[in-house]
């Protein structure tokens, strides 16, 4: 069939079952926005690119599936650096398209051209410059393949705005074929037989549980492991939701800001399974003193991240969707349940107590309401799907602690890269691919401003997203940091208090709230989530809370300060 | 530890900057790195010399480079038996008075002289990076002007293909 190019990229768009697109025309992507209109094709206009691109991962996320945003050259491009990197640190699926301009005009400084593919080579799984309107559609094909396919993660396709005015006879593709390409799926059974006979000597098992498997949707597998061999679990920030946080058998967070439990059960388990974890520095601390007693295993997709930041004694190099299953009927064929719980309940009673004996600092009785509490608060008003998501800051790791998430995809959260300002256009993502699910975003002051401009794209859509500002008035983590190791000198650490969120959200056309007492709290989060569209509600919190346990940077893992 | 490396990849623009780019951002050190099109239109063969700590890292560099979609295949020739050379181009003062111990090193070391002029003469070697430095070494002595060289590139002995192995 004949067509334009731009008709053609729209044609792909739906061969690959894209239902809605983020994106902020321009010049370059002018006949692309064309054919949209055209099209009649679903497109969520941002204020900001930085905001598109973090909605499309936003949607990745909430759905499983491939997000997909528009910018234009140049400017248009570069505004999407930041969101790239965060789906690139998070392995998220990902296909941004970005204008470029004219063939004749590459390399020639043109107005408003950016070597788009240059810069993001870093941070993108692989990425494209489209010079031929021939090559579009294979194109097309390989980005959604690679980006959905072995490790997800953001694909870059720059498209000269020559291909898109060029007219040629359109064909998409049927298969791939990349000989560079060929992501594993089955591993080797007889890896996952070694780890079995490694898990029946194991004394003090510990499994820690990663982002893999809520990206793989293998929460169920995992459960029903965890539930047959009764082991306890730590999980890393972006595993959050793989197991109930409060399941029995669930110790919290691991790392910087983990529980006691959590922190002493990797110090002293003598064998440590990590599954779709990357053992990333906020988890290990100083890795020489990283789980010193463990045995350590390794499930992942990415044979680089085996032995990368740890030694790993065995590996099983496979999609979980494989090793899981496979682990849990060997496991189940080499002894009985009870058998397995009996030789790890002593250690799973110990992991237990230590969480019982030194718990999460609660809120102390006072006139100010205390930033965690509201997380609480939060939670007994929702249902157990409801997506919550997070900016960057004191109020994503209170999240992390203190929400009690059952579900995988119901915490969204940058936690690779830690992109304040994520938290909004996420939200916007999360929302549109689940419309039915209520979606709530914890905020702080200082991430907010960071896109608060996506007030008005959420207000615009009528989307109804309930948001949480936790205004302290200060940047929260940098002045924690200020407070404990930089001898109270808060640089630059302060907000001033000077915006009033309240009027900001209504400038946009958002509902805005304001709850500075405990008894404003109550009644204003249950205004707030039945009120119709989208709601800010702004809580006043005092600045001088800290997260809490924390590992001090540079220390082990059992040298936590406590509080509380 | 120094690593020679055979990287197959797609014969497409930007390849190499993808592949020197990831070895440096992951804060491995290129020694040498040399690239040209095979016997395959559509394959471009990389070599890397590469300086890793242990065999963990050498590890980490291969895993790395493999996740390149434009990658085809790594091989490993560091315990591989295999033939290694490097061309130089070395520009160097040459009087009427010395120019004949210039000659006589050119031929010892088995290198040839391909220009000559008044005051300078360019000697092409080809060898082992090893031999190539010992040159150099000695043209010291006579003012080296300046050095070319093309990076190492390597092919294993016998019937079989890198791409086979």
């Amino acid at each position: 069939m004949k067509m334009l190019g731009a008709e053609a990229v729209i044609e792909c768009l739906k061969q690959e079952n894209v239902d809605v697109v983020f994106g902020y025309p321009g010049g370059c992507v002018l006949t692309l926005y064309d054919a949209l209109y055209k099209a009649d094709f679903p497109h969520i206009l941002t204020r900001h690119e930085q905001g598109a691109v973090h909605a499309a991962d936003g949607y990745a996320r909430a759905s499983g599936k491939v997000g997909v945003c528009i910018a234009t050259s140049g400017p248009g491009g570069t505004n999407l650096v930041t969101g790239i990197a965060t789906a690139y640190m998070d392995s998220i699926p990902l296909v941004a398209i970005t204008g470029q301009v004219g063939v004749p005009y590459i390399g020639k400084d043109a107005f408003q051209e950016a070597d788009i593919c240059g810069i993001t080579t870093p941070i993108t799984k692989h990425n494209y410059l489209v010079k031929k309107v021939q090559d579009l559609p294979r194109v097309m094909k390989e980005a959604f393949h690679i980006a959905r396919t072995g490790r997800p993660g953001p694909v870059v396709v720059d498209i000269s705005k020559d291909v898109f005015n060029a007219m040629f006879e359109f064909e998409y593709p049927k298969t791939v074929q990349m000989r560079g390409y060929s992501p594993t799926f089955a591993g080797n059974s007889a890896d996952v037989e070694a780890v079995v006979a490694a898990l029946q000597l194991a004394e003090k098992p510990l499994l820690f549980v990663g982002g893999g498997v809520c990206l793989s949707d293998t929460a169920d597998s995992f459960r029903e492991f965890v539930e047959l061999t009764g082991y306890p679990v730590i999980s890393s920030l972006m595993g959050l939701g793989s197991l109930p946080s409060s399941h029995p058998q669930s110790l919290g967070m691991v790392g910087m800001h983990g529980t006691y439990g959590a922190n002493m059960a990797t110090m002293e388990c003598d064998l440590l399974l990590g599954i779709g974890v990357r053992f990333d520095d906020r988890v290990t601390s100083l890795v020489k003193d990283f789980a010193p007693r463990a045995k350590i295993i390794h499930f992942d997709i990415d044979p680089a991240e085996v032995n990368k930041n740890v030694r790993t004694d065995l590996k099983v190099v496979a999609d979980l969707r494989w090793s899981l299953p496979l682990l849990c009927k060997l496991a189940t064929a080499t002894r009985e349940p009870n058998e397995w719980q009996s030789q790890v309940a002593p250690w799973l009673a110990q992991c237990q107590q230590w969480n019982r004996e030194n718990p999460l600092p609660s809120a102390v009785a006072s006139e100010r309401v205390a930033p965690h509490s509201v997380i609480e608060k939060v939670r007994t008003l929702l249902a157990d799907d409801a997506v919550i998501v997070t900016d960057v800051g004191q109020h994503q790791m209170w999240t992390a602690q203190y929400y009690d998430f059952v579900k995988p995809r119901s915490l969204l959260t940058s936690g690779g890269l830690g992109t304040m300002g994520y938290g909004l256009p996420a939200a916007m993502g999360a929302q549109i691919a689940q419309p039915d699910k209520t979606v709530v975003l914890f905020s702080g002051d200082g991430s907010i401003m960071m896109n608060c401009q996506e007030l008005a794209t959420v207000a615009d859509n009528g989307l109804p997203i309930t948001i949480i500002v936790l205004n302290n008035q200060v940047l929260g983590m940098v002045n924690q940091w200020q407070r404990m190791f930089y001898g109270k000198r808060y640089s630059h650490s302060s907000t001033h208090g000077g915006t009033d969120f309240v009027k900001l959200a209504e400038a946009m056309g958002v509902t805005g709230m304001r709850a500075a007492t405990l008894e404003e709290l109550d009644s204003v989060l249950q205004q707030a989530l039945t009120t119709e569209g989208p709601v800010l509600v702004e809580v006043m919190v005092p600045a001088t809370a800290d997260v809490l346990p924390m590992v001090p940077p540079g220390g082990r893992l059992d040298q936590m300060v406590l509080g509380g | 530890m120094k690593c020679t490396l055979a990287v197959l990849v797609e014969n497409r623009p930007g390849v190499l900057t993808h592949i020197s780019g990831l070895i440096s951002r992951r804060a491995f050190n290129i020694e040498s790195i040399a690239a040209s099109r095979t016997e395959e239109v559509n394959t471009t063969r990389i070599t890397i010399d590469v300086e890793v700590d242990d065999e963990l890292e050498l590890e980490q560099v291969v895993n790395q480079l493999s996740k390149l979609i434009d990658v085809i295949k790594i091989v490993n020739l560091t315990h591989v038996d295999s033939i290694q050379r490097e061309l130089a181009l070395i520009k160097v003062k040459a009087s009427n008075t010395n120019r004949s111990d210039l000659v006589d090193i050119v031929e010892i070391f088995r290198a040839r002289i391909v220009d000559v002029n008044r005051e300078t003469v360019v000697i092409e070697l080809t060898g082992e990076q090893s031999k190539i430095d010992a040159l150099c070494e000695v043209l010291v002595d006579f003012g080296i002007i300046e050095i070319v060289r093309t990076g190492k590139i390597a092919v294993s002995r016998g019937p079989v293909a890198a791409k086979e192995l």
